[in-house]
């Protein structure tokens, strides 16, 4: 790493701490929340592409039973906010779980189908529950409450979203620098020499789809408070792949890379407001790209410019 | 150095997983692994054939054999990489024949490969503290926040893997990326890595393939340091200059059935395999 991790949460947490100052008006602190949101579901799924190697165009299905489980739960039974967000995550980690078993038993294409039907039968229920759901139109979303407070406006939101993606990058780089990251990147490197040394490389990886999964049910369960209309749309395969894009585009095994991908991609559609109708065509091109030009994503590509590599 | 590998090597063997009520009471097993009528086949090919073996502890076994003997096979069969199709495995006096990796790695075996399988997604010094994995504080929840427990481990865990890759002659490498490292250098990381989970049995499967005679020699060394170190070794090598030196004991295979087990010496002088491997006379 270019500089050392304290630094760098560091001059994350200073980056977010100072960006208000540009952001004048109200559009720019929603944008600025938007990216947040993704960039703390991308640090999650970076965890699980990035470092474990698994695959999952699924995602944007946790995050949609998450934002789902919140509205529901709050707008509709008046439970209270924090109660509903750890139940959605309790959900979510469950179903994470359950499905991981069988599913990580798969490789490369076989995953990529499983997860992406995973993501695609969410999507279909929250669209045809219309009882529940509300359907494609979607549900209003109450407030969030906490103590008799009420999370209101993008000012007091843009500093949740941030304390948020700090907690989660930190807690990142914390499980990557330890005997549970090393192994998951043992995963990654080598299954069998993994487990030759004692690495159930069953359990790592059906334990970081279900950590990857809760991060973005959480980041779901806020992000439905936030802008109080959720639609299944925020669940679809295509939010799926916008996720996928992000991690890689960013920098897969790259913390702060999934936050890059995560803010140039939120921002790309609303500097190039053009770019908005042909939003799928761009970021099938900015993948194609990547993969092409950088595999290792860009903030890898561009420690590996700034640091020649050492050898030995 | 190597005292304090030593000692701290037997305080963790002495404590190490604990053995059912059962075997406990009964004298400690007579050989380290115990193979009992063990085959394999592939799709109708008999790989491995009621092959019958024992290993005993604190050695240096050699399996030889020409091509396609079923050497790497047979390792993969007792490290729990493959299932047996027939046959028991006992290691340690327990039986283990069918029981995963992880689960034969907890119980002290570990191997390094003959194509190398290094994490090229990480340091080398990150590729031996992998290796200590057994040995860490292994809960997510810790891992996550970041404890100071977990933190104290890691360093300790970082000084040890360090220790391990100055052994195994590996100082300049400490701060190398896996993927900058050249192939010999890569072999004894491989070494490094095994070590570092603190096996009883330790399986070598071609250590020397592809190194110079220079290189050769000093894994002979380091096999040897090795198991001067208690760990019992057991080697698959094609470098019979190198297996005739420094085997105490040697196992033939052909055709994945056992073609002679001995000495260096009567093994060597052996007719069967001497036809194995130069054909026979006519």
């Amino acid at each position: 790493m270019l500089i050392n991790r304290n630094a760098s949460l560091l001059l994350l947490a200073a980056i977010i701490a100072l960006l208000p100052l540009a952001l004048t008006n109200n559009f720019y602190l929603d944008v600025a929340i938007l990216a947040g949101f993704n960039a703390v579901v991308c640090v999650g799924l970076n965890l699980l592409i990035g470092y474990a190697g698994q695959i999952s165009l699924g995602h944007a299905g946790f995050f949609g039973i998450g934002a789902y489980a919140s509205g529901v739960l709050v707008s509709t039974y008046k439970w209270p906010p924090v109660l509903a967000l750890l139940t959605g995550a309790a959900v979510v980690g469950v179903l994470a779980f359950l499905l991981a078993k069988p599913i990580l038993r798969l490789k490369g294409h076989y995953l990529a189908m499983a997860t992406l039907g995973i993501g695609i039968i969410v999507s279909i229920i929250l669209r045809t529950e219309t009882g529940i759901t509300g359907g494609p139109d979607g549900m209003m979303v109450d407030p969030f409450t906490l103590f008799g407070f009420e999370l209101y406006g993008e000012k007091v939101w843009y500093w949740v979203v941030g304390a948020m993606l700090i907690l989660a990058v930190w807690l990142s780089l914390n499980l990557i620098d330890s005997p549970v990251g090393r192994a998951l990147r043992a995963v990654h490197g080598s299954e069998v020499a993994a487990e030759v040394v004692g690495v159930d490389t069953t359990s790592y990886k059906v334990m970081v789809f279900v950590l990857s999964a809760v991060f973005a049910s959480v980041a779901g369960s806020l992000f439905a408070h936030y802008t109080g209309l959720i639609t299944p749309a925020k669940a679809d395969f295509f939010k799926s792949i916008e996720l996928v894009t992000m991690v890689v585009f960013g920098g897969m095994a790259s913390t702060f890379g999934a936050v890059v991908g995560a803010v140039i991609l939120t921002l790309l559609p609303q500097v190039l407001t053009v770019f908005q109708d042909y939003q799928e065509m761009v970021l099938g091109a900015i993948m194609m790209l990547t993969m092409v030009f950088m595999p290792r994503g860009l903030l890898p590509t561009l420690e590996g410019l700034l640091t020649p590599r050492r050898r030995a | 150095m190597t005292g304090t590998l030593e000692a701290s090597m037997n305080a963790t063997t002495a404590a190490a997983i604990p053995v059912p009520a059962a075997r406990a009471a009964a004298a400690p097993a007579r050989h380290l692994l115990q193979v009992d009528n063990l085959s394999r086949e592939f799709g109708g090919v008999l790989a491995i054939g009621d092959l019958s073996f024992t290993i005993q502890h604190g050695k240096i076994h050699s399996i030889i054999g020409p091509n396609g003997a079923g050497k790497t096979t047979l390792f993969n069969l007792i490290t729990g990489v493959y299932k047996p199709s027939g046959g028991t495995i006992l290691f340690d006096g327990a039986t283990v024949s069918g029981l995963a990796p992880y689960k034969l790695a907890e119980r002290g075996m570990s191997r390094t490969f003959q194509n190398l399988q290094i994490f090229f997604n990480m340091t080398a010094l990150e590729n031996v503290m992998v290796g200590r994995h057994l040995h860490l504080d292994r809960r997510l929840l810790p891992a996550l926040l970041r404890f100071p427990s977990v933190r104290r481990k890691d360093a300790e865990a970082r000084e040890r893997a360090a220790e391990l890759m100055r052994e195994v002659g590996l100082g300049k490498y400490l701060d190398a990326h896996a993927s900058s490292m050249p192939y010999g250098a890569l072999k004894r990381l491989e070494i490094a890595r095994a070590l570092a989970a603190e096996p009883k049995l330790l399986l070598l499967d071609e250590p020397a393939a592809g190194l110079n005679a220079t290189e050769s020699r000093e894994i002979d060394e380091l096999i040897k340091h090795v198991a001067a170190r208690g760990v019992t070794v057991i080697l698959v090598e094609h470098d019979m200059k190198m297996v005739m030196g420094i085997s105490d004991h040697i196992l033939a295979l052909n055709y994945g059935r056992k073609l002679a087990e001995g000495t260096p010496a009567e093994v060597g002088a052996n007719p069967d395999v001497i036809a194995a491997y130069l054909g026979s006379m006519p």
